[in-house]
């Protein structure tokens, strides 16, 4: 039995607009195991993005419990989350968010960048080996505006990796791009899980959640549904089914 | 996060940004090139001005006739009478500080040697005048206590009388010259010393006992002046009450009576001239440090508008584990560095702005080093002033706000 990465406890989020108390989250409960290749489905409103934000440790519930890695979040100051994202969690965005004019290489150096317990040759080495991971070791003084799409996604997922952390999140990392790309960038993320890597992935697209060996759907800050996939698609074998693109 | 790191990550936004950052600087690099450009016309032009009146003898103490003339318009001193032949043979026995005196009488008159004139003034004092004015003689002999009591009609000239009456080149020692119609026999010339600062030809005088200049010349009994030296630099001040409190006690002047007579040391002359350059200068650093403030301002709203555009970035930064500490350190060291490379800039440009004047503007310079200190000191502290409210604001962003501005 793999241990816990993610503890979740009767989590509640609210927001104060105004005079009015929204809530986002109505106490949800769940776990995720190592080595799990997690989809968090929902429409917009469900508390989805509100649910990216406190696993990510870039917010905090209002009541329940959540624990990363065996640390509770909730007693942690502003600084001592900022030490949790730089140390256990990655993180990828749907439209990449990498530094302009900045290589391909130095954009995978930044968290470390933040971690005084890496050396400047450990950090290079470290941003070469997450870079050829993803397939770009051939690319690694590139600056973001002399890659596609999938290149810059690819660089970004190279710089959630670069830290070793315990979990990736994933905000709609393959809303930018178009289906062959972002069944390529998925195959990526399916191999990363079997080499042992957990991951996270929030999205609203269907299909994605079929490359995944779990679900969980929100709705209106509940969970709906939230269930094992039994039939895991091969987004490589999906990849290949695709239609040959004219060069 | 090691600071090292930081300084890196600042240093790389800068470099990515070589036009806007130049650009920026530009209000700095003025402001401090400016300042150290006035602190050097105002630092020369008082170091001429010292090095003049030093010339002319630093211990000196000029006593004339006639309440100070500081204030609204009031009589010529030389028209006045009050200081006499008594006053200076007082000063001479009883003021103990002062270790020269001569007394002044003078006038303008024309110089003749044949057929060659010139216009100049005679100057009638007693040996002692040389010791007070620190001069020396080039060629020739000083005159005597003996010829002051005879009234002996002997003068020394200047350098510039000898080039205009003497034009052959002859030597002027030994020859009779004519001062207003009176005739003189020359026996020295006094050594070079050129225009003091003031334009003033030093050169230009005849020089004769005083007893031969008030009788023969100028026909008064009256002094117009009393020149003296303290004994030293460090007294002049004392030597100048205790000369003012001798006159006053034999003018019978009441406590409530100003002085009828002027006491001055050459410290007073110097402050007195310094006093308008100095406020020149004031003047000059107070527009060339607003210059300096305009170009903190500029730092601070180049950083402000770099913060608004980064605002993702800074997102990310603290996604990926950027404490706002990190981020506040950032953007400071960032503006640091703006305004010291600016100021190293700056520093050249005004020591090069300081040559050009000395070199093509003949204005007396001197370069103070307080001046690169004080101004370079000044942009260090901009840049932390002026860096830390964008700073600042940077480091309290949100980061899920941050993240998702566009």
């Amino acid at each position: 039995m793999s241990k816990d990465i993610i503890k979740i406890e009767d989590l509640k989020r609210q927001f104060t607009m105004g005079t009015e108390t929204v809530h986002a989250l109505k106490g949800i409960s769940f776990n995720i195991k190592e080595g799990e290749f997690v989809t968090i489905m929902g429409s917009s409103g469900s508390g989805k993005s509100t649910m990216l934000n406190i696993l990510g440790c870039l917010d905090q519930p209002t009541s329940g419990e959540y624990e990363i890695d065996g640390v509770s979040v909730k007693a942690l100051s502003r600084n001592e989350l900022a030490t949790i994202r730089n140390e256990k969690i990655g993180f990828i965005f749907q439209s990449y968010n990498l530094l302009a004019r900045t290589s391909a290489i130095e954009n995978v150096e930044l968290p470390l960048l933040y971690n005084s317990k890496v050396s400047t040759e450990e950090r290079r080495e470290r941003a070469i080996k997450a870079l050829e991971m993803v397939g770009l070791g051939e690319r690694l003084h590139h600056t973001p505006s002399q890659l596609s799409g999938g290149q810059q996604q690819r660089v970004a997922i190279a710089r959630s990796l670069v830290n070793n952390p315990v979990m990736i999140l994933a905000d709609e990392a393959t809303g930018n791009l178009d289906t062959r790309t972002s069944y390529e960038i998925m195959s990526l993320f399916q191999e990363l899980n079997q080499k042992g890597i957990t991951i996270t992935f929030v999205t609203h697209e269907p299909d994605i959640a079929t490359f995944s060996s779990r679900t969980i759907v929100l709705k209106d800050g509940n969970i709906m549904q939230d269930y094992k996939n039994h039939k895991i698609q091969s987004a490589a074998e999906q990849l290949a089914k695709l239609p040959k693109q004219d060069d | 996060m090691r600071l090292l790191n930081l300084i890196k990550i600042a240093f790389k936004a800068i470099v990515l940004n070589k036009m806007r950052t130049l650009l920026t600087m530009l209000g700095i690099i003025i402001g401090v090139a400016s300042v150290i450009a006035m602190l050097a016309i105002g630092e020369g032009s008082k170091e001429s001005i010292r090095s003049t009146i030093s010339n002319m003898g630093s211990n000196m103490i000029t006593i004339r006739p006639g309440a100070d003339d500081r204030g609204p318009a009031r009589g010529s001193g030389g028209d006045v009478q009050t200081l006499t032949l008594q006053n200076y043979q007082l000063i001479k026995e009883q003021a103990s500080l002062l270790s020269y005196v001569t007394p002044v009488v003078n006038g303008g008159g024309q110089v003749i040697n044949g057929s060659n004139n010139w216009p100049s003034t005679i100057y009638g004092v007693n040996p002692e005048y040389l010791d007070i004015k620190v001069v020396d003689l080039q060629s020739g002999s000083m005159f005597t206590d003996a010829d002051v009591q005879s009234a002996s009609k002997v003068a020394v000239i200047g350098q510039t009388v000898v080039d205009n009456i003497f034009p052959d080149g002859q030597q002027p020692v030994g020859q009779m010259i004519r001062f207003n119609n009176i005739p003189f026999k020359v026996i020295g010339v006094l050594e070079e010393k050129g225009e003091n600062t003031f334009g003033q030809d030093q050169d230009d005088v005849v020089i004769a006992p005083y007893t031969t200049v008030q009788k023969r010349i100028l026909a008064i009994d009256y002094l117009n002046q009393v020149m003296a030296s303290a004994i030293s630099e460090d007294d002049a001040a004392d030597a100048v009450i205790q000369v003012t409190e001798i006159l006053r006690e034999q003018h019978k002047l009441l406590d409530s009576e100003d002085d009828d007579f002027t006491v001055r040391s050459m410290e007073e002359l110097i402050s007195t001239f310094s006093s308008t350059s100095e406020m020149l200068t004031v003047l000059l650093v107070a527009v060339a440090g607003i210059s300096l403030l305009i170009g903190g301002i500029g730092i601070m709203n180049i950083m402000y508008v770099s913060v608004k555009e980064r605002t993702k970035e800074i997102g990310l930064r603290m996604a990926v584990g950027g404490k706002g500490s990190d981020i506040l350190m950032q953007f400071l060291i960032e503006a640091i560095l703006i305004s010291i490379t600016g100021g190293l800039l700056g520093v050249i440009l005004g020591l090069g702005a300081t040559v050009f004047i000395e070199k093509f503007l003949n204005w007396p310079t001197s370069v103070a080093l307080y001046s690169i200190v004080i101004s370079f000191a000044v942009c260090a502290v901009t840049g932390i002033f002026f860096g830390w409210y964008p700073a600042r604001k940077a480091s309290a962003l949100d980061p899920i706000t941050a993240l998702r501005y566009e």
